[in-house]
């Protein structure tokens, strides 16, 4: 049986990992091969690196890490933050990369998802959607609006709507972000996802809000999120992998342990 | 001759030689380290003409199927895979290059795949389930084979793909996985093995499969 994805992610900035805690087991938490060993040897089942580098001349730092990751652990991983062409996509991959995730470009440019999942293959084209709550509004439809340039411009687009699009095009998988939920602590956006999940036949990773073992529950069960994302939780050690999957495997959730 | 790739602190050369094919579709770093780590000498070959002499090739999985056939033709990969295997070389397609054994693919209808495997490619039917299969499910044995050496029923391993391969000679499925329905993960006829999931992604059982095939 197919198992849910517990998917730890690490932001990356010219080529350190932010937020890095040190803990005991690692000599340097701003290392991401040493974080990725790390998350490898907690149960991951997969990770994902952003890219969060500003400046677009040191965007082949990340290639080097890509690289480096690959060569030293034997599990899956996403790269995504910045990529904007089929040559990033190929660049990325061919680094080491299994999937690539894209964000603005896809939304500005559409067509570069169905020529990449055409080259690549739809299973490593990951669309990045961040989605915000629309204020109940006379004349709009209820709903999630999609944002753009990690969540700081709107673009009046609905993003169940996008998301549609995205997967006829080619996409293969969706990484959701709810810009509600994100940092709250309070759990996932169980509505949000369920509406996601439940529009498309491509999987979707749910991303924003985990705060405690049962929104992992709730968002896999009552969300129907094929995979669930969480970034500083995990990185602040305020919950492991394993104890995560330990309480879903004792709640009857099929997780790898 | 291919680019030798050694690093630090890899085993010492069992004298196991591994020719990995590159078609220019895709990285093959993971296959090329977790190979090197059991002692082969790891070749990658770009080229029919890169290709000196090897006991064994792995031609890993990436792309998509008709740019990946394409790419294998313009290179006279095609070619040297096929008189390499019926010499008896042991060989290894992983996913895309598991796919390529056959005749033909719904990824690509009209493009011919290498036809060392008769039989086809077929999507997943959406039906109930998600496609792309991503993720880590199990492999249920069909009895014994050396490329399952010390390997328990029902592992679990990393799959990401849309497509599996549908042989007409069933027997020579050696684990199946289910998804929808049961479909072949690994197959085994003769000195060709082709594997659907990712072993150099799959950890320690990953690892595992990966060494068998090395110590064939």
């Amino acid at each position: 049986m197919l198992t849910k994805r517990i998917i730890p992610c690490l932001d990356v900035k010219d080529g350190r990992v932010v937020k890095g805690v040190k803990f005991k087991e690692l000599k340097d938490a701003g290392d991401p091969v040493e974080s990725a060993i790390y998350y490898d040897s907690e149960g991951a089942d997969e990770l994902v690196f952003l890219d969060i580098t500003a400046s677009s001349d040191k965007r082949g730092i990340m290639i080097d890490v890509v690289k480096r990751v690959a060569e030293s652990i034997f599990m899956p991983f996403t790269v995504g933050g910045g990529v904007c062409n089929t040559e990033d996509i190929r660049d990325l991959l061919n680094a080491g990369a299994d999937k690539v995730s894209m964000n603005t470009a896809a939304i500005k440019h559409p067509d570069l998802i169905s020529a990449t999942s055409r080259r690549f293959g739809s299973q490593c084209i990951v669309i990045a959607v961040d989605a915000k709550r629309r204020e109940p509004q006379e004349g709009k439809p209820p709903g999630w609006e999609l944002y753009i340039n990690g969540g700081r411009t709107p673009t009046e687009l609905d993003a169940i709507e996008w998301i549609k699009k995205a997967e006829k095009l080619g996409a293969g998988e969706i990484l959701l972000t709810s810009m509600d939920a994100d940092g709250t602590k309070n759990g996932y956006d169980l509505e949000l996802t369920k509406a996601v999940s439940g529009a498309v036949k491509i999987p979707v990773i749910a991303s924003g809000g985990a705060g405690s073992v049962s929104d992992f529950y709730d968002v896999l069960t009552k969300g129907c999120a094929d995979a669930a994302l969480a970034a500083s939780l995990f990185h602040y050690r305020q919950l492991s992998i394993a104890g995560v999957k330990n309480y879903l495997s004792e709640k009857g959730v099929s997780v790898r342990i | 001759m291919g680019t030798l790739h050694k690093t630090k602190g890899d085993q010492i050369s069992n004298g196991v030689k591994i020719a990995v094919i590159d078609y220019g579709m895709g990285n093959l770093g993971s296959v090329v380290k977790a190979c090197n780590s059991f002692g082969a000498d790891t070749r990658i070959i770009v080229n029919a003409q890169d290709f000196d002499t090897a006991d064994k090739i792995i031609l890993p999985g990436v792309g998509a199927f008709g740019d990946a056939a394409t790419e294998l033709k313009k290179r006279s990969l095609d070619k040297l895979i096929k008189d390499k295997i019926k010499q008896g070389l042991l060989f290894l397609g992983i996913c895309l290059g598991m796919h390529l054994l056959l005749d033909s693919s719904q990824e690509a209808p009209g493009e011919a795949g290498l036809g060392l495997i008769p039989g086809q490619v077929v999507r997943f039917k959406d039906e109930g389930i998600k496609v792309p299969h991503i993720g880590w499910n199990q492999i249920e044995k069909n009895g014994d084979n050396p490329l399952l050496k010390a390997i328990e029923d029902k592992s679990y391993v990393y799959f990401c793909h849309s497509y599996y391969v549908c042989p007409d000679d069933k027997g020579i499925i050696i684990t199946t996985t289910d998804y929808g329905a049961k479909f072949a993960s690994i197959i085994s006829k003769d000195n060709i093995f082709g594997i659907q999931f990712h072993p150099e992604k799959s950890q320690k059982t990953g690892l595992k499969i990966l060494e068998n095939f090395i110590k064939l």
